[in-house]
C-alpha cells in the first residue's frame, strides 16, 4: 500500500475547482435519469473521495516532475530510453506501479477506475511512462491470466518498479487482434514463435514481452490464440525502436524460431482469445482516460487563449463563432468523460460484460480528442502550428491514442457487431 | 444499503403486480400519453388502471412530498423506482407540464397556500397546465416580452399575446410571464402568474405545423382579471422563477430522445435495407451512422446519470442543463434522420393506415422543434460559453 495511504501523499496538490462546479446542484438534473434510459449499476458515476485523493496525488507528482517540457527534453535530447527511469522509480514508491496488483504481490489491489484516474493525469502533461504497458496491461495480464508461479515471479517486481513489460499484439497498420498471424508451433515441451509485431509500446525497454500468437486456426478466428510470456533477450528476437510522431515509445519486434517453454504460456493454449480481449478492454479504458485528460488540458489552454488574445480590438473569445465551438467542445468532453467513467466502472464491476461500454468509451474518447486538438490548434492560429508551442504535442499524442487498441471506426464497427447489425 | 435493497425488491414486486402488460410496451402514438386535466380521457382501460394505481401510491411524482400527493421518496429511492420502471419498460402513468415545469418552481418559490392549492391537483392529474412564455417578438430574447399586467386593486388585468403555447387549447390553467413594470429594465419588470384558462378574455388558436399537427397555439389575453395572490415569488422578480423553471424544461426536453423508444435502430434498418451473410446491414454507410449514433446515445445516457450523481454530491453547475438540452435535442434530430433514411420510401407515407397515419414522418418533423423550443441550440451554446466557460462579451 506504499503511497496510497493518505499520510504518504506528499504531493497532494491544492484542490482546484477546475470545472467551476462550485455551486450546489439543482434537482432539475434529477429529471435527466427519469427520462433517459439509465444503467442499473448502482455505483455513483463520480469519483469517490479516495479516488479524488489519488487524482490529486498523481496530478501533484506529474505536473511537478513531468510537465510537457519533460517530454520536449526527452525528444530534443533523443533520449535512448524515452522516459525517465528515475521518475518511474518515484511512481513505484508512491504505489502507482502496483495499483492493479493484489496486495499479496506488493500492490494495492485497486481497479480500472483508479488506473484511469492516473492515465487521465498522464494525458494532461503527456508524460512518457511505462504506466500503460507495465502497470496496466502487464499487471492485468498476469493478475487475470497468470499461474501462481508466474504471478510470484513478476508481479512483485512490477510493483516495486524493477520490471518493465510490453504488450505485443498488433502486426499490421491497424488494430486487428483476431488477425494475429505470428505462429506458435509446438516443439518439444514448448513452442517456437515466428512472425513480427508492430506498434509495441515500450517494446525497446521491456524486460518481459507478452505476445499474442496463433497456435491453431486461421487468421480472423478467435479460437487458436495463445498468449506467451517471452524474454526479449531470447535467441531469435530482433527489436527495432520506432520513433513515433508523438515522441513516445514503440517498437517493431521480429521473432525467428524463438523457443518458449510450456510454463511461459499465459492462460490456456489456444484459448487465449477471451483473455486477450479482456486485457485489451482494460487497455482501451486506460487510453480513453488518457484522451479525456489530454482533451481537457488542450481545451483548458484554448479557453485561456480565447480570453487573452485580442484581434479587431476585441478578445477573440467575444466572437460568437468561437464561443459556440468552444461550448460544443466542452459539452463533448463532459459527455465523453461520463462514458469513460462508465466503462471503467463496468470493467471493475462486470468485467465480462464491459465490451459495449468500452467500445463506446474508446470511440467517443478518440473522436473527442481529435476534435479537441484540432480546435486547439485552429483557435491558437499560427501559434498553434509552431513547435515552440505545446499544443502540437497534444495533437500528435491524440493521433497515437486513437490508433492504440482500435480507433473510433474500429469500435463503432465492434459495437454494431455486438448489437447484431 | 440493505434498506435500499429491500426497497428495490418491494418496488419490483409492486410494479410487477400492478403495471398492466399493455403499459409495458413502447408507446405507439401520442394518444398513449396521458396528460390528465378536467377533460382528460383515457385511451384504454389499462391506461386508466395504471394511472390510478400509481396516483394512489403517490408515484405519479415519486419524489414530491406526500402532503402534495407525491411519494415522499428520497433521491435514492426515487432513482430505484425509475430504474425498476425502466427495467420492465413501464410507461409514465402521467405526463404533465405541472410535474416537469411548474411543480419544481412552486416547490422552490411558492407560498404554502399556493403549494396546497396547486400541487395535489397536479399529482392527481386533475389540472392540466400550459406555459405562457414566448411572444411573437420575444422568442430567444424572452425577457423582452410585452404582455401587460396592469394593477387594479387586488387584481392584475392582463392584456397581450403568447405564442407556441403547447397544448393551450387543452389546458386548464396557465403559468404565465407578464410585464408588471414597463419602466424597469427588461429583466426587472416581469412577474410569474397563474390563472385559469376559462377566465373571461382568454382565447386560443391552434397553429398548424409542418407535421400536420397543432401542438402549439397562439394565446390571446384581452383584459383577463387575475388576483394578485396568484403571483408566484415576488412581483417584478418573475425572471428568477422563469429561469429556474427553464432549467427544468430543458432537462425534460433533453430526455425526449428516449421517450417511447421502440425497436433498436439496427433492426428497423434491417427490415428495409437487408443484411449480408454475416448479419451486417447491406447499407454500410447507414450502419456506420447508426453505430456512431448509438455510441453518442450511450455516452449521453452516462452523462445524464453522472449529472444526477454530481447534483447529489453538490458538484453540478446550474447551467449544465443547457449543455444536456443542446446535446439531447441535436441527438434526437439525428435519430429521426436515421429512422427516415432507414425507412426509405415507406417512411414517406403520410396518410395510410399502414403507416399509422404517417406516424414516422410526422414524428421526424416534430423533432425539428426540439432544438428551438425551451431555448434554441444557439441560446444553449451561448449560456454554456458565458456561464460555464466564462467567455467574455454580452
Amino acid at each position: 500500500m506504499a503511497g496510497l495511504d493518505p499520510a504518504i501523499h506528499v504531493f497532494v496538490s491544492e484542490k482546484q475547482d477546475v470545472d467551476a462546479r462550485h455551486k450546489a446542484g439543482h434537482d432539475e438534473i434529477i429529471q435527466f435519469s427519469r427520462l433517459l434510459n439509465i444503467g442499473i449499476l448502482s455505483m455513483a458515476l463520480v469519483l469517490t473521495e479516495e479516488q479524488s485523493m489519488l487524482r490529486d496525488s498523481a496530478r501533484g507528482l506529474i505536473s511537478d516532475k513531468a510537465p510537457v517540457s519533460h517530454l520536449r527534453q526527452l525528444r530534443d535530447g533523443k533520449d535512448a530510453t524515452g522516459f525517465s527511469r528515475e521518475l518511474w522509480k518515484t511512481f513505484a514508491e508512491m504505489g502507482f506501479a502496483g495499483l492493479l496488483i493484489p496486495e499479496n504481490f506488493g500492490g494495492s489491489g485497486l481497479g480500472c477506475v483508479e488506473a484511469g484516474v492516473v492515465m487521465e493525469e498522464i494525458g494532461r502533461t503527456l508524460m512518457p511512462s511505462p504506466f500503460l504497458s507495465t502497470a496496466v496491461l502487464a499487471a492485468s495480464a498476469l493478475t487475470r491470466g497468470g499461474s501462481e508461479a508466474q504471478k510470484a515471479a513478476h508481479l512483485p517486481k512490477i510493483s516495486n518498479g524493477s520490471l518493465l513489460a510490453a504488450f505485443a499484439i498488433d502486426e499490421g497498420a491497424k488494430h486487428r487482434p483476431l488477425q494475429t498471424k505470428l505462429q506458435a508451433v509446438r516443439s518439444g515441451n514448448g513452442f517456437k514463435l515466428s512472425g513480427a509485431k508492430a506498434f509495441v509500446v515500450d517494446g525497446h525497454t521491456a524486460d518481459l514481452l507478452i505476445v499474442a500468437a496463433r497456435s491453431a486456426g486461421a487468421a480472423g478466428e478467435r479460437n487458436g490464440l495463445t498468449l506467451f510470456l517471452v524474454d526479449p533477450k531470447a535467441k531469435g528476437i530482433a527489436i527495432e525502436r520506432t520513433a513515433m510522431v508523438d515522441s513516445h515509445n514503440a517498437a517493431r519486434i521480429e521473432f525467428a524460431n524463438v523457443e518458449v517453454n510450456a510454463d511461459q504460456v499465459l492462460g490456456e493454449v489456444d484459448q487465449g482469445g477471451a483473455l486477450l480481449e479482456g486485457l485489451l478492454n482494460v487497455g482501451r479504458g486506460a487510453v480513453a482516460s488518457e484522451m479525456v485528460g489530454l482533451s481537457e488540458e488542450v481545451f483548458g489552454r484554448t479557453v485561456i487563449y480565447l480570453k487573452e488574445r485580442k484581434q479587431f480590438g476585441k478578445l477573440i473569445g467575444e466572437f460568437q463563432a468561437l464561443q459556440h465551438r468552444a461550448a460544443e467542445l466542452y459539452i463533448d468532453i463532459e459527455i465523453t468523460r461520463a462514458a469513460v467513467l462508465k466503462a471503467l466502472q463496468t470493467l471493475d464491476g462486470d468485467f465480462e460484460k464491459a465490451g459495449a461500454a468500452v467500445a463506446v468509451a474508446k470511440a467517443r474518447a478518440g473522436a473527442t480528442a481529435t476534435r479537441a486538438v484540432q480546435e486547439g490548434v485552429q483557435m491558437h492560429g499560427g501559434m498553434g502550428m509552431t513547435d515552440q508551442f505545446d499544443i502540437g504535442f497534444f495533437m500528435k499524442r491524440a493521433r497515437v491514442c486513437q490508433e492504440l487498441f482500435g480507433d473510433a471506426n474500429y469500435h463503432a464497427d465492434q459495437l454494431a457487431r455486438m448489437k447484431n447489425y | 444499503m440493505s434498506d435500499l435493497e429491500t426497497f428495490r425488491r418491494e418496488t419490483r414486486s409492486w410494479l410487477e403486480a400492478n403495471c398492466p402488460p399493455e403499459m409495458r410496451r413502447p408507446m405507439a402514438s401520442e394518444s398513449d400519453t396521458f396528460w390528465g386535466g378536467r377533460n382528460a380521457k383515457f385511451s384504454s382501460e389499462p391506461q386508466r388502471v395504471w394511472f390510478e394505481r400509481m396516483r394512489d401510491k403517490g408515484w405519479t411524482v415519486p419524489h414530491w412530498p406526500k402532503e402534495y400527493g407525491g411519494g415522499g421518496l428520497d433521491p435514492e429511492q426515487a432513482k430505484i423506482v425509475r430504474q425498476e420502471m425502466a427495467a420492465i419498460g413501464a410507461r409514465q402513468p402521467l405526463t404533465s407540464f405541472g410535474i416537469s415545469m411548474l411543480g419544481p418552481a412552486l416547490l422552490h418559490y411558492g407560498t404554502e397556500a399556493q403549494k396546497k392549492a396547486y400541487l395535489p391537483d397536479i399529482t392527481a392529474g386533475k389540472i392540466r397546465w400550459c406555459q405562457g412564455y414566448s411572444e411573437p417578438n420575444a422568442g430567444s430574447d424572452l425577457a423582452s416580452l410585452q404582455t401587460r399586467a396592469e394593477s387594479d386593486g387586488d387584481d392584475f388585468v392582463i392584456t397581450g399575446q403568447k405564442i407556441w403555447t403547447s397544448y393551450a387549447n387543452h389546458a386548464d390553467w396557465i403559468f404565465c410571464l407578464v410585464r408588471t413594470d414597463a419602466s424597469a429594465k427588461k429583466h426587472d419588470g416581469i412577474s410569474f402568474i397563474l390563472f385559469d384558462m376559462t377566465s373571461k378574455g382568454v382565447t386560443t388558436k391552434p397553429i398548424l405545423l409542418i407535421s400536420g399537427y397543432s401542438p402549439f397555439c397562439e394565446t390571446f389575453f384581452d383584459g383577463v382579471r387575475v388576483p394578485k395572490s396568484h403571483v408566484v415569488g415576488t412581483v417584478n422578480r418573475g425572471w428568477d422563477v422563469a429561469k429556474y423553471l427553464l432549467q427544468h424544461e430543458r432537462a425534460m426536453i433533453s430526455g425526449m430522445g428516449e421517450r417511447g423508444v421502440g425497436r433498436p435502430l439496427g433492426q428497423v434498418a434491417a427490415d428495409s435495407v437487408g443484411t449480408d451473410d454475416q448479419g451486417r446491414l447491406e447499407d454500410a454507410m447507414l450502419r456506420s451512422q447508426i453505430s456512431t449514433f448509438e455510441i453518442d446515445e450511450a455516452a449521453l445516457s452516462a452523462a445524464a446519470e453522472r449529472a444526477v450523481d454530481l447534483a447529489k454530491a453538490g458538484q453540478s453547475h446550474p447551467a449544465f442543463s443547457s449543455a444536456m438540452k443542446y446535446y439531447g435535442t441535436e441527438l434526437n434530430k439525428r435519430r429521426y434522420e436515421i429512422l427516415m433514411s432507414a425507412g426509405g420510401a415507406d417512411a414517406l407515407e403520410w396518410e395510410s393506415e399502414r403507416s399509422r397515419n404517417g406516424a414516422r414522418p410526422r414524428a421526424w418533423l416534430r423533432t425539428k422543434a426540439n432544438s428551438i423550443e425551451g431555448g434554441t441550440s444557439e441560446v444553449m451554446l451561448g449560456i454554456v460559453a458565458k456561464r460555464i466557460l466564462d467567455l467574455p462579451g454580452a
